[in-house]
Order: structure tokens, then C-alpha cells, then sequence
């Protein structure tokens, strides 16, 4: 792939962007989250067109416009979620799209024997006549591995394969990694792992910002340099300044002991106007901790909101103890597109409406929609304007007044300026830094490095579940954070 | 998109439809006596689209209120007649009785729906079947004629008939009367209260409902009493009418027919958007458009086939509409 680019409305995903994968090598692929490994990949398959740039298979010049092309080409694409029907077996899953027939009918005769044919050519050990859904991940990851094989694949693209699985598994799945190399398949191998780089990789290609930033072979690019090259750019100084934290500011969240799924015996506490901020990868587990902590999910553990223990087994325990969380998608989790901004802003307090009978006083709602809209500057006509007409950036304040309006005391935010313009993160940081100011306890989960950085007194990093590492803001640096959330000892 | 301009769109192709009929049918279709007659027959099919637009808007849905219809009215005519009270007394209480029997039904539709997270089709078509037999078993297959006349003002009775007849205009049937007071208390219940607000929430995005503190099984499970209550009502109107308690009624069109008003009356099948007002209007066009066939002599074989083509097109118009203003 030479020269990619692409813009996306607002952003450019990709600059200029060149990778090359030989045959019968693994080139990994890393960068930060947003550097723009996903869209360079769906561009591969087909699931989205580059707006400038040339794509060459074999020395071929390619035009891919569609998943189907990609196919034809030989492009076969391993996704951290799988593409398997989980009712069919690995015989219907591996051949779904392509099976034999005969005249009219399947014939499941010959398709057992091609499948069969085809994992043990690769080496791949897996039950064929069970249903997928009944196998291990790990199990299943090698299915989907079998089913892209099944395409005649030249080029595969894998996706973060060992996220999910175990040791003995990732050790089987670099031996077959192994034998299709030898088969002379071209991967290209994307991981946030840097322990598995060495083990895994012939070459390392670091994207950054959308661009092509190094290009090294494996034995000459240490892993301290691969981070280096992957962080770059120094944190920009377009965040406010925090508030200093009171010496003696009181604790005004704990948490201890905290398990749920995906979350393994997480404890921390935030100050009266601190901003603790959770950093780590895509899938540590940050935001199943906001879900545990807001009683969004099942969870054991315990939880104080000024040393008074909170119940949260609903999400309304929560709300009444005064905590407001304000999740990561605002379109399915945030607000109710189909209703206005007055009736999405009182949604989470409309008993503080709610006069006999549960008659609504719709005067109340008004004007205390009016005050927030006029606090948080939303850009809206009028209180009747529906929800899904607005901008990102507006959208997102709308369910930051949701959860403003019953003033809460502990406020945690997941990706809080995710796919948000410029103007309207500077404002949404503004806030943040007026309610620290005010006392609240924030807790907020970032992907984005410098936003983490910025905008928090003390950051967790989490990794697997649990909070693996614990920097100062003074303390906390680029590299050693991502060092922390990708598991590598720098 | 605000239902209130889905409403437009019914609205419109009502007029269209009265003054076309009016005159192709020479004058009779406007006539007072004639909108009265209409606004009787649909009092039934209103109510019970009321209550089915509670569930409709929670993206779920009643199957179970023709049987409802059915169950009520033979337990509510067995009622009575065992009773021994006489007139408004009577009344009241075998009244309550059908709506605590309607409300149980509904609370039984949701339990599973709510507990075990099945899907309401299935729940609610389980009811329809139960609910049929059980009509049946009670009545031994048979009608239950009543043998009070307390109920009669009620089915066939008109209110104020001496005001109407000094002023030149046709007496309101009291079923109509029924028919706005549930449209009315339900629209203010949708519209101006907790609950309301809840449903459309839930109906809309029930994850972001959740989170925000609201008790979602309860929401629903409310929604389904409704409907119970709602099917409850008609039964025992359809009883005073006929001053009997059939298990046959309600086990033909009724519950389709609900659920037609409530889609053309621009409820949105997938839940979160939709008004009783709407559901009222979509009876109504219903209710003209079967009285404008009759009128012109129609064939009625002919008149299913139309009512068909009207549903499909009232409801097509309405989403390509949709798109037209989502694409400006």
C-alpha cells in the first residue's frame, strides 16, 4: 500500500500512509489508539475506498471497492470480533458462502472433506462437527483463521488475535502463524502487545497520526524505541490548568475490592476536586470499572460516595447516592435520539418534576432545561429541538446536563470528547476543570493520550481488569503510560 | 422526527377521503347523523388501539386483547348475573372486577417479557390462546345473556339526548363517551406524566433509560396492564351493547384491526415514537373509510381489499415522508 490517505468529515484518519508485507513474512503493525491502524485496514478489505493512494498485490496494481474484491485479491482479514455463525459447525462456518453442492442439495459429504483437507494442510486442530458457539474463544479464533484460509488467502490480516485468547492458545496460534509463512502467506499482524512482537514479527511498522513513522526489521527496533516512535509528538498545551488539589481535601469516592466481568479486584479513590483519570488499552477493562462503580452491571465490591457505602445494585441506587456517569456511546447509551433536548435533559431526575399522580410540571422542566442550556452554552433553537438534529459536540453536552442536573457529587465520564469538535472539547475540559473546582470527584476514562494526560491529577492505568500502574501527574509521561497499558517493562 | 407532523399525514388523507366521499355519496356521508354512527362503531376499535399503543411503544406488542375482550365480558355477564345488586351499584362493581381480571392478564403478559427477557409476540400470543379457552370452559361455549337491564343505558343509551334533539343534532351514543374519556385520560398519562415519559424514553433507548435511573421493568410491565385494562373496557361495553356476554366477541378482527389504528395513527412499530391522539385519528380513518365503502355500495369482499392497500399506504407515506425531511 503506498501513499494511502483518507479523510473522514472534520478529521484526516490518514496523511500518507505506506506499508509493505513480503511473502512469507509477518509485518506488525502498532501505533496509539486513532493512529489510524483500523481505517488503513478496512481500507484493505474493502470496507472502505481511499481518497488518494495505490494499493499493489504481487506487483499488480489493485483497485479495491468492495469486501468482495479484497476476497478475489486474496485478502483475507481476522477481526478482534468474529464473523462466525455460532449455530453452524466449523465445516458450515469454514465453507459458509462456498459450499459444494450437489445439483440441488449441499453436499455435506464434500464439504466435511475439504475442511477437513484444509486444517490439517495448515496444521489447525479443531473439532469440526460441533457448533462454534460451543467452543473456546480460543478455539474459535482458530475457526476464523481456517475460514479466511478457505479463501485462498495471500495476504492476512490479523487484528489483535491474541486478545482474547490464553497462553497454551497464543502458542498455537504462532505455530500456525508459523506454518503459514512457509506456505509463503504475506501477514500482516496488528498488536498493542509489545511482548509479542519479538516473538511473533519479522518487521515493525509504527503508525502515528495517520502517517508512516518507522519502518524497521524486528532485531533493530527495541522495544523502548518502538514506544518512542509510537508516542512522538509532546503533549500539546491546549488544556487548561488544573486546580491545585487541597492538601486536605477529603476522600470523596473509594472503591475496594471491586470484581465484575472483566474487572479483577480494582481499588482507588478520588479527592474532593481531584480528576483521576483511567488510561490503558481499548479492552483493559476501564470502562467496565465506570459500569461496576455506577451499577450499570453486576458487581461485588465496595463503594462509598463520602464514606456513606453505596448499594448500587440499579443504576438509580447510584443516582440517589449522587453519582452520575456518563457513558462512552452517547447515541446508544446516552441519550434517546428520538426525543427532544427538554426530555432527554430531565430524564434522569424527573422525579424531581414529578408533582401528584406523576403529572409532569412541564414549567419546571423548562426553565430548568433553560439554565442548563444556557450553562453549558448547547448550541439549540429551543428545549423542542430533537436530539438527533444536533452536532456531536452538542449531543454530548446534552447528556452532560442530564447528569449535571441533579448536581452530582461524584461525576465519571468515559471517553468524555470522543468524535467532538475542537471547540466543543476545549469547553467540555473547561467544565471539568469548574466542577474539580466546586468539590465533584472525577473519574475519567480517555483514549487519547494527551487528553489523559492533560486533564488528570492522578492517572490508573489499567490492563487485563485490574489497575496495573499508578503515575502522579508529575510523574506521568507519555511513554511510560502506554509502557504500562501494553504490558511492556520499560 | 416529532409525531406530532407523522399525525399531519392521517389527518390529511382523512380530509381527502371525506370530501371526496361526501361527494361522491351526495351529501349523506357529512350528514351529523351519519359522523355519529361512525364515531359508535369505531368506539371499540379505539379503545382497544389505545391500549395496544402502550405496548407498541415500548418496541413491544399485544396479541392477547381480542381474547381479553372475549374472557372479560363472559366473566363480567356471569358476574352479574350472580350478583345480587341492582343498578349503578351492579355496575360499578362488575366493572371493577372485568378491570382487575384485564389488568391481571396484562401483568401476566409482562411477567415473562420482564423477568426472562422473552419476546412479547410470544408471551401475548400464549395469552391469546389461554385466554380464548378459559372464555370458553367458563360460558360452556355459550353466550351469557344478562339478566339485569342495569347495563342497557350503557351499551345503547345516549347522553343529553333532549339538549341534542332541541338543537337539531343526533344524540352521543354514552359508548362514545367511554371512547373520549380513555382517549383523553391516556393521552395525558403518554404526554404529561412520569410514566409517559418513561415509556417513550424506554420505548426509544432503553439502555440510555436504564442508566438514567429508570425502573424499566416496571415501565413495561405497566404498559401491558394497560393494555389489559384497555381490553377490559371494551369488553364490558361490548357486553352492555349486546347485553350479553359472548365468548365469540373480539375473536375475529379486533385485535388486528388495533394494531392497524395504531400503525396508521403513526405509532412506530419499533417503539419510542408514537401518540394516543394518533391512534384515535387512525381509528377514525379506519371507521370513514369502512362506513364511505358501505355508502357507495361497495362489495364487501371488495371493501377488505381496499382497507388493506389504505394500511400499506397510509404507513408508506408516512416513511417516505420520513425521509424526505431526515434528507434536508
Amino acid at each position: 500500500m503506498r501513499s494511502i490517505g483518507k479523510s473522514f468529515p472534520g478529521v484526516r484518519a490518514l496523511a500518507d500512509v505506506s506499508i509493505s508485507v513480503r511473502s512469507g513474512e509477518v509485518l506488525a503493525l502498532v501505533g496509539e489508539n486513532g493512529a489510524g491502524k483500523s481505517t488503513l485496514m478496512k481500507i484493505l478489505s474493502g470496507a472502505q475506498p481511499a481518497d488518494t493512494g495505490e494499493i499493489f498485490i504481487d506487483g499488480e496494481r489493485v483497485h479495491i471497492a468492495s469486501p468482495r474484491d479484497a476476497e478475489r485479491l486474496g485478502i483475507g482479514m481476522i477481526y478482534q470480533e468474529f464473523t462466525l455463525v455460532p449455530q453452524f459447525d466449523a465445516v458450515a462456518n469454514i465453507l459458509l458462502g462456498k459450499e459444494p453442492q450437489r445439483g440441488f442439495f449441499l453436499d455435506d459429504g464434500e464439504a466435511h472433506k475439504r475442511a477437513a483437507a484444509l486444517v490439517a494442510e495448515f496444521g489447525i486442530d479443531i473439532p469440526l462437527t460441533r457448533p462454534v458457539g460451543e467452543l473456546s474463544v480460543g478455539i474459535q479464533q482458530l475457526v476464523e483463521i481456517a475460514k479466511a484460509l478457505a479463501k485462498n488467502v495471500r495476504v492476512l490480516v490479523m487484528d489483535e488475535p491474541t486478545a482474547a485468547l490464553s497462553e497454551r492458545e497464543i502458542d498455537r496460534l504462532f505455530e500456525i502463524v508459523a506454518t503459514l509463512k512457509s506456505k509463503g502467506v504475506g501477514i500482516v499482524y496488528i498488536s498493542h502487545r509489545m511482548e509479542e512482537l519479538a516473538r511473533v514479527a519479522d518487521r515493525v511498522t509504527v503508525l502515528r497520526d495517520g502517517a508512516t513513522i518507522a519502518t524497521r526489521a524486528i532485531s533493530e527496533f527495541p522495544i523502548d524505541e518502538i514506544l518512542q516512535a509510537m508516542v512522538g509528538r509532546p503533549v500539546d498545551a491546549r488544556f487548561p490548568e488544573l486546580p491545585a488539589l487541597a492538601a486536605d481535601a477529603p476522600v470523596r469516592l473509594s472503591v475496594e475490592g471491586l470484581n465484575a466481568a472483566a474487572v479483577r479486584n480494582v481499588a482507588f479513590s478520588v479527592r474532593s476536586g481531584e480528576i483521576v483519570g483511567l488510561g490503558g488499552l481499548v479492552g483493559a477493562g476501564r470502562t467496565e470499572i465506570l459500569r461496576a462503580i455506577a451499577g450499570a452491571d453486576r458487581a461485588t465490591g465496595a463503594v462509598a460516595i463520602d464514606g456513606a457505602p453505596l448499594r448500587a445494585r440499579t443504576p438509580n441506587d447510584a443516582i440517589e447516592a449522587g453519582l452520575a456517569f456518563v457513558t462512552e456511546d452517547r447515541k446508544a447509551q446516552g441519550l434517546v435520539l428520538g426525543m427532544n433536548v427538554l426530555a432527554n435533559t430531565t430524564l434522569a431526575h424527573l422525579d424531581r418534576f414529578a408533582r401528584a399522580l406523576g403529572w409532569l410540571d412541564s414549567d419546571a422542566e423548562e426553565r430548568a432545561t433553560e439554565a442548563m442550556i444556557e450553562r453549558l452554552r448547547i448550541r439549540t433553537p429551543n428545549t423542542a429541538q430533537l436530539v438527533s438534529n444536533l452536532s456531536g459536540g452538542t449531543q454530548q453536552k446534552v447528556v452532560l446536563a442530564k447528569w449535571l442536573l441533579g448536581e452530582p457529587r461524584v461525576l465519571l465520564l468515559d471517553e468524555p470528547t470522543r468524535g467532538i469538535d475542537v471547540a466543543a472539547k476545549a469547553e467540555i475540559y473547561e467544565l471539568m476543570v469548574g466542577l474539580a473546582r466546586q468539590g465533584v470527584a472525577i473519574v475519567m476514562v480517555s483514549s487519547e493520550l494527551p487528553e489523559l494526560l492533560g486533564m488528570s491529577h492522578r492517572i490508573h492505568v489499567v490492563r487485563n481488569g485490574s489497575i496495573v500502574a499508578t503515575f502522579d501527574r508529575a510523574d506521568a509521561t507519555p511513554t511510560n503510560v502506554i509502557a504500562a497499558a501494553s504490558g511492556a517493562a520499560a | 422526527m416529532n409525531p406530532r407532523i407523522r399525525l399531519i399525514g392521517t389527518i390529511v388523507i382523512l380530509l381527502l377521503l371525506v370530501i371526496g366521499v361526501n361527494i361522491a355519496a351526495h351529501g349523506s356521508f357529512l350528514e351529523p347523523s351519519n359522523i355519529v354512527r361512525v364515531l359508535r362503531q369505531i368506539t371499540y376499535n379505539c379503545i382497544l388501539g389505545v391500549g395496544e399503543t402502550f405496548t407498541i411503544l415500548t418496541a413491544g406488542i399485544d396479541l392477547s386483547i381480542g381474547s381479553l375482550v372475549s374472557l372479560t365480558g363472559v366473566v363480567m355477564a356471569l358476574l352479574a348475573n350472580s350478583l345480587h345488586l341492582t343498578g349503578f351499584a351492579l355496575v360499578a362493581v362488575v366493572l371493577f372486577a372485568g378491570i382487575a381480571l384485564g389488568a391481571g392478564a396484562g401483568y401476566v403478559n409482562a411477567l415473562p417479557v420482564v423477568r426472562l427477557n422473552l419476546p412479547p409476540f410470544i408471551t401475548t400470543l400464549a395469552m391469546m390462546q389461554v385466554a380464548l379457552g378459559l372464555s370458553y370452559i367458563i360460558s360452556h361455549g355459550r353466550p351469557v345473556p344478562l339478566t339485569s337491564n342495569a347495563f342497557n343505558s350503557i351499551g345503547i343509551g345516549t347522553f343529553l339526548g333532549g339538549l341534542s334533539a332541541k338543537l337539531h343534532l343526533p344524540a352521543l351514543p354514552i359508548p362514545v363517551l367511554w371512547m373520549a374519556a380513555v382517549v383523553i385520560i391516556c393521552a395525558l398519562l403518554l404526554e404529561k406524566t412520569r410514566f409517559g415519559r418513561s415509556i417513550l424514553a424506554l420505548g426509544g433507548n432503553e439502555e440510555a433509560a436504564r442508566l438514567a435511573g429508570i425502573a424499566v421493568r416496571r415501565v413495561k410491565t405497566m404498559a401491558y396492564v394497560i393494555s389489559g385494562i384497555c381490553a377490559a373496557i371494551a369488553g364490558f361495553l361490548y357486553m352492555a351493547l349486546f347485553a350479553t356476554g359472548s365468548p365469540q366477541t373480539g375473536t375475529g378482527d379486533e385485535m388486528l384491526n388495533a394494531i392497524a389504528a395504531v400503525v396508521v395513527g403513526g405509532t412506530s412499530l419499533a417503539g419510542g415514537r408514537g401518540t394516543i391522539v394518533g391512534t384515535f385519528f387512525g381509528a377514525l380513518l379506519i371507521g370513514l373509510l369502512d362506513n364511505a365503502m358501505n355508502l357507495l355500495n361497495i362489495d364487501s369482499y371488495l371493501q377488505k381489499v381496499v382497507l388493506g392497500a389504505v394500511i400499506l399506504l397510509a404507513v408508506a407515506l408516512d416513511e417516505i415522508r420520513k425521509r424526505y425531511l431526515a434528507a434536508r
